[in-house]
């Protein structure tokens, strides 16, 4: 199998899920776009390392996904506080770091 | 050169006196002005045991000198605060402590039913203090100190009842006018410091004989400027009269015998300036002639006694400021008149003050008349004071003022002529509105108001106006016998005067021309003033009209450089707002609007900041993957 078609998946995950980030409000579904931009990014880095032949690229997406485990904890736990307070998961309700 | 260990007490004595009464307050309002007249007193014994002591001196060991502190020490410049009794200074501390205690025993009696009597006290000896550090002092710098503080003195005394807003207002304008006059001797004393080195007098006039013309005309230009100033001078002259709003013993003893004439004493102290330097001696010539008939003239049409008597001494100072700049001969008859002109024209003002007192300070003239049967001392006082000032032999004027019409005459040529007929003019309006002083207040009918009650004033004050009265009969004879005066400062305006042969007019004739332009003038007034209006009539000649308002100096001042000063300011204050604060003000307004606009790409929306940080990336991937291609 090409290994290029990997790369092409990737890229294609990393879009999708750059497209959910900007175009949907909800903040659950955005976090989990970010996951999935994530995953892309650990999909390359697998890929990387089968092509060259070592294990950095694998050892690179273990740490991605002990950052990205945290995130969730640490995300969740904001996205239900700003809902309990605001009875809204709409990343365009909490916009008032403008002001 | 004799050392001395005394002149410091001639000035620490009546400065601590002034600091004295100023300090304790209230608490010295029973004895103060008791002890400042003592204090004047003691001062007045110090100078005459110092001039006995002169006497005894002969040659170059007459002058005196104390160092009383190391002033400023600055590599080369050094600047001792020194005093130096010489044969002029002891002439000014004689007439300065002597009818200065004169006027402290008059005030005593005059300002008692002041409740400020004892601040008026100090601030007498304050000027004292610096009346005398201005005559003692051996350096340009050390007569400066004095210079400004009789010139706060001076602002302080002519202010003295400021709670009359216009009487405070005539001490500022005293003190703006001297101001102006300051800064001329401020750049003569830079000027002379650039050429020579040094501030003091001996050292400018070792300097003054290698000095090049046009820096001596400056100096002596500044310094004639210095001197208009503080003796009210053309073009400087129009504080005078205003002055005339403090109390009378202010008025005799500043503003008539000794602060106006530190013009003189200025020009006569610096005489090797003028005497190396014709161009500021004819300034100095012409200065004295224009303000000698500018005075005269507004004497003549003034109804308030002490403005007339003020106008009359800006009038007597023209004439010594006229003596000279007639160059060495005139230096001593400019002293004279400078001395005799103290004690006739002091005595002259306390008779002013003594009717005023008596009319309860009214000062119209036209309100006066016959007071000489009411006030017999006074009446008697005031016209010694009269005779002397017009020249009549054997009282004091004849014999000072006749010498300046005398040398005027002899500065040769046209300019004698000029001169001599200028003074000789001013002598006649000098007797003509003299006597109508005399006319209006002393003889005549009865025009007072009926709540007055004229009455003779007390001892304390007729006393002093008596002994005035002595001097200005016996002054002149005095200091002319064997040419007393001329000899006694000749060491110091450094000159025997041996020109005598090309005497323009001898003085038998010039006398009798002054006595008979004065007998003409005393005609004109007695013709003139044989009836007198309460109110003054106003149907009269434009220059009476002209006079009356002071010839219009106060208008030339207002329109030349008040109102263009004021419009200057105002244009800088347009500028200031408009150009500097609109420069920083747009800064500002710049900064704001752009960052207004920056803020709006702030919105606070998360998806809108993740599109623009996906677009960054986009924008960088994009670049590197140019580049690198």
């Amino acid at each position: 199998m090409d290994i290029a078609n990997y790369i092409y998946l990737s890229v294609l995950l990393f879009t999708i899920g750059a497209i959910g980030v900007v175009i949907r409000r909800n903040a659950i579904v955005v976090f989990m776009c970010i996951e999935l931009m994530l995953n892309a990014a650990n999909l390359a880095f697998v890929t990387f390392s089968r092509v060259h032949g070592n294990l950095s690229g694998q050892v690179a997406s273990f740490f991605t996904m002990v950052v990205a485990a945290c995130e969730v904890v640490v995300g969740l736990a904001i996205i239900v506080t700003i809902y309990r307070s605001r009875r809204s998961a709409s990343v365009d309700d909490a916009s008032l770091l403008k002001r | 050169m004799t050392t001395s260990t005394n002149l410091v007490y001639l000035i620490a004595l009546p400065l601590f006196s002034a600091a004295l009464l100023l300090l304790l307050g209230r608490i010295a309002d029973k004895w103060g002005h008791i002890f400042a007249t003592l204090i004047s007193g003691s001062v007045f014994v110090i100078g005459v045991a110092e001039f006995f002591a002169m006497q005894d001196r002969d040659g170059e060991a007459r002058a005196a000198t104390q160092k009383v502190f190391e002033w400023i020490s600055v590599g080369t410049f050094q600047v001792d605060a020194s005093l130096l009794l010489d044969q002029l200074s002891i002439c000014f501390v004689l007439l300065i402590s002597g009818v200065g205690t004169l006027i402290h025993i008059y005030s005593i009696a005059y300002m008692s039913h002041d409740h400020d009597r004892r601040r008026f006290f100090a601030y007498l000896n304050l000027f004292i203090a610096a009346m005398l550090l201005l005559v003692l002092g051996d350096s340009y710098l050390n007569l400066y100190v004095g210079w400004e503080g009789v010139g706060l003195a001076s602002y302080l005394l002519i202010g003295f009842w400021n709670q009359k807003p216009e009487y405070a207002t005539a001490a500022k304008k005293a003190f703006v006018a001297n101001r102006v006059g300051d800064l001329g001797l401020s750049l003569a004393i830079m000027i002379a410091f650039t050429q020579f080195g040094t501030v003091t007098f001996a050292g400018v006039k070792e300097g003054a004989s290698g000095a090049s013309a046009g820096a001596l005309t400056a100096i002596g230009a500044m310094l004639l400027l210095a001197a208009a100033g503080k003796s009210a001078q053309f073009p400087l002259q129009s504080w005078l009269g205003d002055a005339m709003a403090g109390p009378t013993p202010v008025s005799a003893l500043i503003h008539a015998a000794t602060m106006v004439t530190a013009g003189v004493y200025l020009i006569t102290r610096s005489n090797f300036i003028f005497d190396a330097s014709p161009t500021a001696q004819l300034m100095v010539v012409t200065v004295g002639a224009i303000t000698l008939l500018f005075g005269a003239l507004i004497g003549t049409a003034k109804d308030d006694i002490k403005k007339a008597l003020a106008a009359s001494t800006m009038s007597q100072i023209g004439y010594m400021i006229l003596a000279t700049g007639l160059g060495p001969v005139g230096y001593a008859f400019a002293i004279m008149h400078l001395l005799t002109h103290g004690f006739f024209k002091a005595g002259m003002f306390l008779g002013a003050g003594s009717v005023m007192h008596g009319m309860s300070d009214e000062v119209n003239m036209r309100r006066y008349g016959a007071i000489g049967k009411v006030m017999p001392i006074t009446a008697a006082t005031f016209g010694l004071g009269y005779l002397a000032i017009l020249g009549v032999p054997p009282f004091a004027g004849f014999y000072s003022k006749d010498k300046i019409i005398e040398t005027a005459f002899n500065a040769g040529g046209i300019e004698g002529i000029l001169l001599g007929g200028a003074t000789l003019l001013g002598a006649a309006i000098t007797a003509f509105y003299m006597t109508r002083v005399i006319v209006l207040t002393f003889t005549g009918t009865k025009r007072w108001d009926e709540n007055a009650h004229p009455h003779e004033s007390p001892l304390l004050m007729w006393a002093p106006m008596a002994i005035l009265a002595i001097g200005s009969v016996t002054s002149g004879f005095l200091l002319n016998s064997g040419s007393a005066l001329v000899n006694w400062l000749q060491p110091v305006v450094n000159e025997r005067h041996e020109h005598h042969a090309e005497e323009f007019l001898p003085p038998l004739v010039v006398s009798t021309m002054a006595l008979v332009v004065v007998a003409i003038g005393i005609a004109f007034a007695i013709l003139k003033y044989r009836t007198v209006s309460v109110i003054a009539p106003t149907d009269v000649s434009i220059f009476t009209k002209a006079a009356r308002k002071d010839l219009y100096q106060d208008s030339f001042n207002e329109a030349v450089l008040m109102r263009p000063g004021q419009k200057l300011t105002a244009g800088l204050v347009t500028t200031d707002y408009k150009v500097i604060d609109g420069l920083v003000r747009s800064v500002g307004w710049i900064i704001q609007t752009t960052s207004s606009a920056l803020r709006s790409i702030q919105n606070g929306y998360v998806r809108s900041y993740a599109l623009i940080m996906v677009l960054g990336v986009l924008t960088l991937v994009t670049a590197i993957w140019m580049v690198t291609l």
